[in-house]
C-alpha cells in the first residue's frame, strides 16, 4: 500500500520537474518561462521530499529535515521569482506578442524606482502599439 | 487565542510523554486529542476564536493544494501540447490587506500558484501587479482572487 503511494508521489514530482524543464524551452517569453519554472520545480521538489519523509517513517530526523526544506523552499522561491520578474520588467524585457493587457505600463517612475498604484497617476504611459513593452514579433522574445 | 494554542501544545507533549514514543504521528494524534479536550472544557463563551480558526486553517491548506494541483495540470498540459492556449497579461490587483505580514503571505501564496506571478507591490501598499498566464477577463480574475484566496486568508489572519 505504502509502495503505491510512494510510486504515485515520486512519479508526480519527477514529472513536474520534467515539465518545468520542457517549459523553459517551449515558452515564448521570459515572464512565462519564469512563471512555469519556479512553480513546477518547487512543487516537484516538495513532492519528492514528502516521499522521502514517508519512506522513513521511524526516523524523525528525516521528517524534520524534509519539513524544514519544504518550508524554506516555499517561502524563498516566490521572492526570488518576484525579484527576477521585477528586474526584468524594469530593464524593459519585452512581453510576448499575445499579451492581452499590460496594466504595469507607465506606472514606474524610472528615476526614483517608485511604483504608483492609481492608474490616473501614470507617468510615461505609452500611447501606441509601437512604444509599449509588448513585442510585435516572436523573434523579439526568443 | 494564544493561550489556547499553548495549552493545546502542552497537552500534546503530555500525550507524547505518556505514550513514550516521540514520533510525528503520536504528536499529531495528541494535538488532535488535546484540541477536542480543550473544546469540550472551554467555559469562556467570548473567546472561542481558536476553535473556529484551526479547522479553517486546515481547510485553507487543502483549498490551496487543490488550486496548486489544478493549475499545475493546466500548465503541464499547455507545455506538452504543441498549441499555445494561454493569454498572458499583467493585471493590477487592489488589495484589502492592512499590515506588511498580510501582504507578504498573500503575495507568497499567489506566486506559488502556477500561472500567476507577482511582479511588484506598489509604493503605498494598495495594489499588486500580477502576471497572469490564463487571463480571459481581468475583472473576472480579480473577483475570483478576492472572493477565493484573499477572503479565506484574511479570515484566518484577523
Amino acid at each position: 500500500m505504502i509502495n503505491i503511494i510512494l510510486a504515485i508521489l515520486s512519479t508526480a514530482g519527477a514529472l513536474a520537474i520534467l515539465f518545468a524543464s520542457i517549459g523553459i524551452l517551449r515558452m515564448p517569453d521570459f515572464y512565462l518561462r519564469l512563471s512555469v519554472t519556479v512553480k513546477a520545480s518547487s512543487l516537484g521538489v516538495g513532492l519528492l521530499l514528502i516521499c522521502a519523509a514517508i519512506m522513513f517513517p521511524d526516523d524523525a530526523s528525516v521528517t524534520t529535515k524534509s519539513i524544514a526544506i519544504i518550508f524554506f523552499l516555499f517561502i524563498t522561491a516566490p521572492i526570488a521569482a518576484h525579484m527576477i520578474g521585477r528586474a526584468a520588467y524594469f530593464t524593459g524585457i519585452p512581453l510576448w506578442k499575445g499579451t492581452i493587457v499590460d496594466e504595469l505600463d507607465g506606472m514606474y517612475n524610472k528615476e526614483t524606482h517608485e511604483l504608483k498604484s492609481d492608474p490616473k497617476d501614470a507617468i510615461h504611459k505609452s500611447t501606441g502599439k509601437e512604444d509599449d513593452q509588448i513585442a510585435e514579433t516572436d523573434e523579439e522574445t526568443r | 487565542m494564544i493561550k489556547n494554542f499553548l495549552m493545546n501544545l502542552l497537552l500534546s507533549f503530555i500525550w507524547v510523554a505518556l505514550t513514550g514514543t516521540l514520533s510525528y504521528s503520536s504528536f499529531v494524534f495528541g494535538f488532535i486529542l488535546g484540541f477536542f479536550v480543550l473544546w469540550i472544557m472551554n467555559r469562556n463563551e467570548e473567546d472561542r476564536r481558536y476553535f473556529y480558526r484551526l479547522p479553517k486553517i486546515f481547510s485553507f491548506v487543502f483549498y490551496f493544494l487543490y488550486l496548486v494541483l489544478k493549475a499545475n495540470i493546466q500548465v503541464a498540459y499547455d507545455v506538452i501540447t504543441p498549441k499555445y492556449f494561454f493569454r498572458p497579461g499583467i493585471v493590477r490587483y487592489p488589495m484589502n490587506t492592512e499590515s506588511d505580514f498580510e501582504i507578504n503571505v498573500l503575495s507568497t501564496l499567489i506566486s506559488l500558484t502556477p500561472g500567476t506571478l507577482i511582479l511588484d507591490v506598489s509604493e503605498d501598499k494598495k495594489a499588486l501587479y500580477i502576471h497572469v498566464m490564463y487571463l480571459t477577463d481581468p475583472e473576472a480574475f480579480i473577483n475570483e482572487l478576492k472572493t477565493g484566496m484573499e477572503r479565506r486568508l484574511l479570515e484566518i489572519l484577523r
